[in-house]
């Protein structure tokens, strides 16, 4: 029997595969970068990588001292 | 050549130049007064009232910060036909691509809601209820983009971006002394001395210029515009005239609240002009107007630079020039950014004081990226051709760069942990 918890069910769930499709296009098309890997690229990246984390860290300090 | 010969060749030369800049001028222009947001106005009402005309020399500094880092938006546009959000995904990878791209989703969406909260707040001045405000507010920007054309939308654009320049008839309004506001302004000093407070004014001075919105912002407008490589001086041109644009108008809003609220406690441009409107109406009104203005101009352009940035991920058409059945994706993003941050202001008791916080340290984490991929970018042979950086313009833009981030980090931690500041 069909019903409207079914249809909606059906909907929703090829909704969220086409979305899952569609990030996974997103991410073979972007897989390998374009930009020539030099050293200063290289260590420009890995400054960004080491910033994020800090600010990460600094992040999860606050929410822990809020927690306190 | 006699002299009338002479001087009707050069007249007709620069009504040509004129109509050549109008023309093609636009996302730099939009984009600098865009600058001077809720937070921008805020930010400058507060530093006037602290510190008189004191820091108007540091202000002054700011117009070659922001020229030089927007004016590399406008090359890459122009040069690779792409918006930032594309640029970073095709050339850094998907991981850095969906950093970016989540980040501005993000820290866009709170810093619309910061936007909303100036333009109510501006309009309880003359008794408007925040409802009313939300809804003419999202309706006519709706009504901005639905006509289908990027020049309409610009030119109208431009038109609330000339409102930001009330601040500077109010500031005449005040009858500053020219005498004390060159003399105490123009002259690089400390006022009270190199302390914490004034530290954290400087940096907050420094955050309200360069947001990560305005990077993606211009590019996307540039690459929306149309505009080619022959067309990069122009852009330029506007660049530099936005933000000079920009820097005349903090300066003018500092010489108005140095002059008439130097000493008081001040903590919004809201509350100045509160407290202007009872001594001064029309200056009052002057400031709520420039302040309702500059959330307007504010959100009006971040909404579109989280819709341009969802069109050039995934795909979907994304431009003004296109109606809503042809880009339907790229207008639900724009209406549902703007309904879902209105809507955010209207919740009775929400956290707006801690979404302001909030922006303010979503945004440090944007916004080196943004800048140091941008500097990547401008490098790139491959992508820039003969466009890329020159050696005195990658000196200049290393210098800044280094010196935002530095700063902007350390807003963002005290506005953590304002502890730090004492």
């Amino acid at each position: 029997m069909v019903t409207i918890e079914r249809v909606l069910g059906e909907r929703i769930g090829s909704m969220i595969r086409g979305w899952i499709d569609k990030i996974d296009g997103i991410n073979r098309k972007y897989a390998v970068p374009r930009i020539e890997m030099s050293r200063g690229v290289k260590i420009a990246l890995l400054f960004l990588r080491v910033y994020l984390v800090f600010l990460v860290l600094l992040l999860g300090y606050k929410f822990y001292t809020l927690l306190q | 050549m006699d002299l009338g010969s002479t001087f009707f060749y050069k007249y007709r030369r620069f009504v040509k130049t004129l109509q050549i800049y109008l023309l093609l001028s636009g996302p730099g222009l939009i984009v600098m007064l865009a600058d001077n947001d809720a937070g921008g106005i805020t930010t400058y009402t507060v530093t006037g009232a602290k510190f008189g005309y004191g820091l108007i020399w540091f202000l002054l500094l700011l117009l070659p910060v922001a020229y030089v880092v927007q004016e590399m938006t406008v090359r890459l546009g122009a040069v690779t036909k792409r918006g930032h959000a594309e640029a970073i995904f095709d050339a850094f990878g998907s991981f850095w691509g969906w950093f970016s791209f989540l980040d501005l989703a993000l820290v866009n969406w709170l810093t619309l809601i910061t936007e909303f909260i100036g333009m109510t707040a501006a309009l309880m001045i003359f008794h408007i209820p925040p409802f009313i405000t939300v809804t003419i507010v999202s309706v006519i920007m709706m009504l901005m983009v639905l006509q289908g054309r990027y020049w309409t939308w610009e030119k109208i654009a431009l038109l609330f971006a000339a409102l930001n320049l009330i601040y500077i008839p109010a500031a005449f309004m005040v009858h500053p002394s020219v005498g004390e506001v060159l003399s105490v302004g123009l002259i690089p000093h400390f006022p009270g001395g190199f302390n914490a407070t004034l530290f954290f004014f400087l940096m907050a001075n420094i955050g309200t210029t360069i947001a990560p919105w305005m990077i993606f912002f211009q590019q996307s407008a540039v690459v929306d515009k149309g505009m080619k490589e022959k067309d990069i001086p122009w852009g330029q041109m506007d660049t530099l005239i936005g933000s000079a644009f920009t820097v005349i108008i903090a300066i003018f809003l500092v010489i108005v609240t140095g002059t008439v609220l130097y000493g008081s406690e001040v903590e919004s441009a809201a509350q100045a002009a509160s407290i202007l409107i009872t001594t001064n109406p029309w200056l009052g009104t002057f400031i709520a107007i420039g302040l309702f203005d500059a959330g307007f101009l504010g959100a009006i352009c971040i909404s579109l630079a989280s819709s341009w940035a969802f069109g050039e991920v995934f795909g979907w058409a994304h431009s003004l020039n296109l109606k809503i059945r042809e880009a339907p994706w790229f207008y639900a993003c724009y209406f549902f950014a703007l309904i879902s941050a209105g809507a955010v202001v209207l919740i009775p008791n929400a956290p707006l004081v801690l979404i302001t916080l909030f922006v303010q340290v979503i945004a440090v984490t944007l916004l080196p990226a943004a800048l140091v991929f941008l500097i990547l970018l401008l490098n790139n042979e491959g992508i820039m051709g003969k466009y890329r950086n020159s050696r005195l313009q990658n000196v200049a833009a290393i210098v800044i760069v280094m010196a935002i981030i530095v700063l902007s980090t350390l807003y963002g931690i005290t506005t953590l942990f304002p502890g730090l500041i004492t």
